[in-house]
């Protein structure tokens, strides 16, 4: 039993802390969110020199050989200063590439970064359903998972997929699609004909969103195994989870500091049950997220089996975590808190955005109890 | 990072394993058709029972050797107790005395009270209770007005009542804080006593709850008499006694918090039951957040245990993990009973029992209330609110409390 980190993980969040306190993040944002998205610091240079866009990369094909749990760590570091960087796109796609002995020449340029990926998020199959699917542009009905038809050594594709992360820019784009009803791994490229990407953003500056419109794209199909394609839309929920956490620790760090230093009444705000209860509260669900994190990091190798189980217990904790810390930092920093000048609107637009990525927090929370209803019908 | 037993850990499992299958069998049956019904009956088999616990090395397993224990770590003792479980066989009868005060005798007692003492404790020879919570003591613990007077020939003399007091009905003995000095501050004039329960001046009455069963007693002293050799740790220093209880108590919910029955998997069972609950949103949607909650707290244990043997001792962030098992427990009752209707309520349902257990519990141990101003206060750094006890003798507080009304 040893759930804590080891000398290499504690060097690599404490790169990551150095790395990214040297680039400016708030202000750019609000800049962003004012009609001038320019102003958003081009992060990938620092991802490259970093070694981060390797990190899921086997080393024999020129990646860092590090798992889930490490990724974790750095997404964590990103989302303390909201950092706008492509990692949640690229990562859980280098996964399945990596899986696959078909996708071994695209790796080497995606592990130094190079050129860059973005996950097709498809959905695996759950108690109640056994379609995947995708996010649909909007309401409750998912989407049907993208079809492909085989053409000589690889495949046709066509599909739609609303609100990608990263995939404005990326050169690759790697999911799932249909083939003959069978549930394969593709690669296409960004620039290739029959792929549109249509760039968007919403309510958060911070993400960078596409909707991709596949028309008979031609695609390498990848040979990844079946666990591999449900594990990486699992990944990019222990990712996000990851990050919202990264988010909710500093989020908490500002609000407990201003709370020991506003005075009302001639006490300290921080001095009031009603102040210091919600400030524990966020705390509370800060450290039952950190658990689950180490749980989804244990299970992705450890206990393939429960990977489904402690990846989307960890989105739902980490989405009403940071729900729940951003309307707390508004609530203990007062009318100030609300306002344009102060960067808890920041934390607040990425727990409302962030809540409604990748299935959002919602089917999050029903694949925990579709795992856990199906765990009791095989006890 | 991972959840497997180095080859120490694997070997002294396997040892516990084989032990358990030797002896399993001469463990007292408490459960189904051929449980033993009879009360005495039941106790006395337990008794037995841990004795053997002990002589096999699976009790008092943080203990050391020089009071019958194992000398080992936390994680053995988890191990022990995992083993147990999957045996399932019951555990000790005495938690409280050889997780919590026994510990406390090691770390306190004189020679003489470790001699006589922890043999008894960890056989189960002599069951043992914790006499701290008072009707008008429980969180604010260094209220306590249970009084000792010191007498002439050095013994004491103590009257005053204990409450929440959990197994007092057949213990032989309990660790008691009382105030032998009104005239200091409150936190410096007590003293922690060792005293028999079942002696003349000493009045256990069963607690009832909401179930209708009583898990608890009030202990009522009148003018008990004890020696000056049952006082631990000193005349005046109880609060620093008493701190080391609590600190073991943290130790015993942070190994053992799903222990109390209250996990993810035994309340999807009984959602799982019912085909139509199963698929419907809200109840998934509902089953899906108490879950990841509970769940949570599983791998929070595990980062405790992972601290504990690195030598740190947890602190009262600890509390958080209390916090969420309850308030878990509590709605995941609620959803049960929406699911089950009112068979979930049935006096010899366990959900009924469960869900009449509960809004005590939340108090059990220091309030939820308390506990968030201690973490907020110790853990965040927050500032404390202004108090009204600081420095003052104890015996002016009520005068004070009377005034600031």
């Amino acid at each position: 039993m040893n759930l804590s980190l080891s000398d290499e993980q504690e060097f690599l969040r404490e790169a990551a802390r150095g790395a990214l306190s040297r680039v400016k993040t708030f202000e750019p944002t609000r800049e962003a969110l004012d009609g001038k998205p320019d102003a958003l610091p081009d992060l990938w240079p620092t991802a490259k020199e970093a070694g981060w866009p390797g990190l899921l990369i086997d080393e024999q094909q020129g990646g860092a050989g590090l798992d889930a749990f490490d990724a974790m760590l750095v997404l964590g570091e990103c989302g303390r200063v909201l950092a706008p960087i492509a990692l949640l796109g690229h990562l859980p796609a280098t996964a399945i590439l990596n899986d696959a002995p078909a996708g071994a020449s695209l790796l080497e340029d995606l592990a130094t970064g190079e050129r860059r990926a973005a996950y097709l998020p498809v959905s695996p199959p759950d108690d109640i359903s056994d379609a995947w699917s995708v996010d649909p542009r909007s309401g409750l009905q998912r989407g049907d998972a993208p079809s492909a038809v085989a053409d000589g050594a690889g495949a046709r594709v066509s599909g739609q997929l609303a609100f990608v992360p990263d995939a404005p820019g990326a050169d690759v784009l790697v999911g799932v699609a249909l083939l003959d009803g069978k549930p394969v791994g593709v690669a296409i490229d960004g620039n290739a004909d029959g792929v549109t990407i249509e760039p968007t953003t919403r309510y958060d500056a911070t993400r960078s969103l596409g909707h991709v419109t596949l028309s008979d794209a031609p695609a390498t199909v990848l040979d990844a195994p079946e666990e591999s394609l449900a594990s990486a839309w699992l990944l990019a929920q222990a990712l996000i989870a990851a990050e919202s956490l990264g988010s909710v620790e500093t989020a908490l760090d500002v609000s407990v500091e201003y709370a020991k230093e506003r005075h009302t009444f001639g006490r300290a705000i921080g001095s009031y049950q009603a102040v210091k209860h919600s400030l524990t509260e966020v705390l509370r669900q800060l450290d039952n997220g950190r658990s689950l994190l180490y749980y989804a990091g244990w299970a992705r190798r450890g206990g393939p089996d429960e990977f489904a189980l402690a990846a989307s217990a960890a989105r739902s904790v980490a989405g009403r975590a940071l729900d729940n810390a951003a309307r707390t930092m508004i609530s203990v920093h007062g009318g100030i808190g609300a306002t344009w000048e102060h960067d808890a609107p920041l934390y607040f637009r990425r727990a409302q955005l962030s809540r409604r990525l990748l299935g959002g927090t919602a089917h999050a929370t029903d694949r925990v109890a579709g795992e856990l209803l199906t765990q009791a019908d095989a006890a | 990072m991972d959840l497997d037993d180095t080859q120490e850990q694997a070997a002294y499992r396997a040892q516990v394993r084989s032990w358990l299958d030797e002896h399993k069998s001469e463990a007292p049956v408490l459960e189904g058709p051929d449980a033993i019904k009879d009360e005495a009956a039941v106790l006395a088999a337990r008794r037995a029972w841990q004795g053997k616990l002990a002589e096999g090395g699976l009790a008092g397993v943080t203990w050391p050797k020089d009071f019958g224990g194992q000398g080992l770590g936390p994680i053995e003792q988890v191990i022990s107790n995992q083993e147990i479980a999957k045996a399932k066989v019951p555990g000790i009868l005495d938690a409280i005395g050889v997780g919590m005060l026994g510990p406390t005798i090691i770390a306190h007692g004189t020679d003489e009270q470790k001699t006589r003492y922890l043999g008894a404790m960890l056989h189960g020879d002599e069951v043992w209770c914790q006499l701290f919570s008072e009707p008008a003591a429980g969180s604010d613990l260094a209220a306590v007005q249970t009084r000792a007077r010191l007498q002439d020939d050095g013994s004491w003399r103590i009257s005053g009542q204990k409450v929440w007091t959990t197994n007092a009905q057949f213990a032989s003995y309990g660790l008691l804080l009382a105030r032998t000095d009104a005239d200091v501050p409150k936190h410096k004039g007590l003293t922690m006593f060792i005293v028999p329960i079942d002696a003349p001046g000493v009045t256990v009455r069963g607690l009832r709850q909401i179930s209708g069963e009583a898990e608890f007693n009030e202990v009522f002293f009148d003018d008990l008499a004890v020696d000056a050799s049952a006082v631990v740790g000193g005349v005046g220093n109880g609060w620093g006694t008493a701190l080391t209880t609590l600190m073991f108590e943290r130790v015993t919910i942070g190994l053992g918090s799903e222990g109390l029955g209250y996990n993810s998997t035994r309340f999807a069972q009984a959602i799982a039951t019912d085909a139509a609950a199963r698929r419907d949103p809200e109840v998934r949607h509902q089953l899906g957040e108490i879950a990841s909650e509970m769940l949570a707290v599983r791998f929070t244990g595990y980062r405790t245990l992972t601290a504990l043997q690195k030598g740190q001792v947890p602190g009262p962030e600890s509390g958080l993990a209390k916090i969420t098992i309850v308030s878990g427990a509590i709605k995941a009752g609620d959803l049960i009973a929406d699911v089950l209707g009112p068979d979930a309520l049935d006096e010899d349902s366990q959900w009924a029992y469960m869900i009449s257990f509960l809004p005590g519990l939340k108090s059990a141990g220091g309030t939820e209330e308390i506990l968030r101003n201690t973490i907020g206060e110790r853990v965040l750094g927050l500032p404390p609110a202004p108090r009204l006890d600081k420095g003052i003798p104890f015996s002016e507080l009520r005068s004070k409390e009377k005034t600031a009304a």
